[in-house]
């Protein structure tokens, strides 16, 4: 029987850059939209009902004896191609990864980037499956998350573990790749949710305004969160600074990357924010700050450990974003031949405000696929 | 749309609906139609690959409620 293998473990492997075969089962439209992927993952397509009759395109690619993770988009093929690869093929070492992609969507990684002056830390949640990051800080009992994703039960059990008591829910930016669960788990434990109010002119419920120069205070030995207005992904995006050394960019800034400004369909009015925060703004900021984005687009961006960061300094060196000093260059750049929207984004804007709330399973649905908030340069 | 047999496969998680589709086109003869009935919402982009890779011709698709129909020409 092949042995089932589940997200939290898949997560293990790619985050410390272990060797990973993946047989990814699904059909092929679906697999190039959006599959698996870490700096040593090796991963080959082959749809599932080509195989119905024989494992022989599968069985001329890879070993028998190779470690091989079959995958599918819930976990219900991949179970039946890797009994058949063993059965058929005489494979030895096959695993199923249990809930497939759906499952793999939905799973959080949690890394520690640093300890904080007073004794507290920062962690990154990373997204494997659709390239989201959130950020938990903990100070003395406490706990602030910035840019908290929808599975809110996985802070919810780390906090419990740590035996701290999460205060505050940070949103950067209203967002439309994913749902926030900022509102929700600042609900269930009795916290404050915080936005920008400048993206908040819609939304349909209450909630705490933070704006430039606000500062947030995480346990009562003062780690403070700091607050920057940088729009340009959205009119509202603010950035955040963390005991004066994590900057948290939200949308707006990545490590290969930079935001794009066309998801609220404002792309022209919003370039000149973006130019402005990006080429002035965060330039005024120390080159020692390490940045700390919402989002990243390529598995490579995975450092040691599996965390995604980057100081300031070596951004402004080496982020192509970053290197376009002509305006109207950068504003081509940014306008003109985006990728596609995300799935769902205007959807997933509307339940991010509160005008709609599908049920969870059309939620999961909405959240599936890749993330697609960056500019290439 | 007129077809030669039925299908039924609802309530079945995938890959059996894809399964049963396929062990039902081959009891079929080349030209025949295949109706199929199905819930699992992957089934629309798997029936249209499977289809398009078999050499089946996926006449028509519609989706009434829950239920999704399809109808495979079989090639």
């Amino acid at each position: 029987m092949p042995t089932p293998i589940t997200t939290s473990e898949l997560a293990k492997k790619i985050v410390n850059h272990e060797e990973t075969l993946i047989l990814d089962v699904r059909n092929t439209d679906e697999f190039d939209n959006w599959k698996i992927e870490g700096s040593k993952v090796e991963v080959i397509n082959e749809p599932y009902f080509n195989l119905l009759d024989g494992i022989e395109p599968v069985a001329g690619k890879v070993n028998k004896d190779s470690e091989v993770i079959v995958v599918c988009a819930k976990g219900g093929s991949s179970q039946m191609v890797a009994e058949l690869l063993e059965e058929e093929g005489g494979f030895t070492n096959t695993f199923n990864l249990e809930g497939g992609m759906k499952a793999w969507s939905e799973h959080l990684e949690p890394v520690k980037i640093g300890d904080l002056t007073d004794g507290g830390s920062i962690y990154q949640f990373v997204r494997l499956g659709k390239g989201c990051l959130s950020y938990l800080i903990e100070s003395n009992g406490e706990a602030a998350i910035v840019d908290t994703n929808r599975m809110i039960d996985i802070y919810q059990d780390f906090a419990k573990d740590k035996d701290i008591k999460i205060k505050h829910l940070i949103d950067t930016h209203l967002h439309a790749d994913h749902i926030s669960g900022g509102r929700d788990l600042a609900e269930k434990v009795g916290g404050t949710y915080y936005l920008p109010p400048k993206d908040a002119n819609e939304v349909t419920f209450d909630y705490t305004p933070v704006e430039d120069g606000n500062d947030i205070v995480v346990g009562n030995t003062k780690v403070k969160v700091h607050a920057i207005y940088s729009p340009g992904h959205t009119i509202g995006s603010t950035s955040f600074i963390i005991d004066n050394k994590y900057l948290l960019t939200g949308d707006i800034l990545f490590v290969k990357s930079i935001g794009r400004p066309d998801l609220a369909g404002k792309a022209e009015d919003w370039v000149g924010d973006l130019r402005s925060t990006l080429y002035s703004r965060y330039k005024e900021l120390s080159d020692d700050l390490i940045v700390l984005p919402a989002h990243y687009s390529f598995a490579e961006e995975l450092g040691k450990g599996g965390s995604v960061s980057a100081r300031l300094g070596d951004l402004y060196e080496r982020n192509e974003g970053l290197q376009v000093e002509d305006e109207a260059v950068f504003r081509k750049m940014v306008t003109e031949n985006l990728p596609p929207q995300p799935n769902f984004y205007h959807e997933i804007r509307e339940t991010n405000m509160g005008k709609v709330t599908p049920e969870n399973e059309k939620q999961r649905e909405m959240e599936t696929g890749p993330n697609r908030c960056a500019v290439h340069g | 749309m007129e077809s030669t047999k039925v299908l039924d496969a609802k309530g079945l998680a995938c890959p059996m609906p894809i399964v049963r589709t396929k062990k039902a086109i081959n009891e079929l003869a080349a030209g025949d139609i295949l109706e199929v009935h199905a819930t699992d919402k992957g089934a629309k982009s798997d029936l249209t690959a499977w289809a398009k890779s078999g050499g089946h011709e996926l006449l028509q698709d519609t989706e009434e409620g829950d239920v999704l129909k399809f109808w495979i020409k079989k090639g």
